[in-house]
């Protein structure tokens, strides 16, 4: 699944990095709590968040996290914008929320990787 | 590769919650610079992270040392906090003390001493209560 399939599946829209459209995404991680998304390694994942705020941000890039998707239709300030810029990661803004966005990826394939030891 | 002992030093300034992680950004990027294996790199920037966002909900800033040598990365995080009174407690996962204020920013959820145990070959906290604390974290450079 390409971050351009994301947006499609979800109805969202760009909020920045158009131009990464094509990128693989090839795991998902859905949470509120930074640190449950710090708990989690995957290789080129995306990220959705009802949490708007720049450690948002820095924390997928902790992650090499490729794609951020806000869910609930919140939208990321300027500061987030630019930082995510910086660091050339993808930010989509959807208005369904967390759990019929994470269903409605998880329908097309996409895959949170293995429980939690 | 380097041959040489590199040290990076960082303050992190205390309650500003919007630049914490500036000082492990920084750090990830330079490790990138040095051609370092992206999974250490991975490793470093989440524990360091997760360090520096305690330093600022817990304690009032403090100082981050880094030395990065052939064989491994030591991170040395210092703060003139609080301390930790029970530090057995505070490795449980789950475990937290941060208000709630911190909860509704995407922390305290007692992730932060279990992450940095997890994705470090070393950990190691010398706690005094009403002191402060010094964490130090060790990732060796080539993967188990």
């Amino acid at each position: 699944m390409t971050i351009k399939d994301i947006r499609d599946i979800l109805g969202a829209r760009f909020i920045y990095g158009e131009d990464h459209k094509d990128r693989e995404v090839h795991a998902a991680c859905g949470s509120d709590m930074m640190s449950d998304v710090l708990a989690f390694v995957k290789d080129s994942a995306v990220l959705l968040t009802g949490l708007c705020n720049p450690q948002v941000i820095r924390t997928a890039e902790m992650m090499d996290i490729i794609c951020i998707v806000f869910v609930r239709g919140k939208m990321p300030d300027d500061n987030m914008i630019e930082m995510a810029r910086e660091k050339g990661i993808a930010l989509l803004s959807t208005g369904h929320r967390m759990f019929s966005a994470c269903g409605m990826l998880y329908e097309k394939g996409l895959r949170g990787g293995s429980p939690y030891r | 590769m380097m041959n040489d002992k590199i040290k990076l030093c960082y303050d992190v300034p205390a309650d500003d919650f919007t630049r914490a992680g500036e000082a492990s950004s920084n750090v990830k990027s330079k490790l990138k610079m040095m051609g370092v294996n992206p999974e250490i790199i991975r490793k470093v920037a989440i524990a360091m992270y997760e360090g520096e966002i305690n330093m600022v909900i817990h304690a009032f800033g403090g100082t981050i040392d880094v030395v990065i040598t052939p064989d491994e990365i030591e991170m040395v995080l210092k703060d003139d906090g609080p301390g930790i009174e029970n530090i057995e407690l505070a490795m449980q996962a789950g475990y937290s003390t941060a208000p709630d204020n911190i909860r509704s920013l995407g922390f305290g959820a007692g992730m932060g001493l279990p992450n940095m145990k997890k994705y470090t070959d070393e950990l190691n906290i010398d706690s005094t209560v009403g002191v402060g604390t010094t964490v130090t974290m060790k990732v060796k450079m080539n993967e188990r």
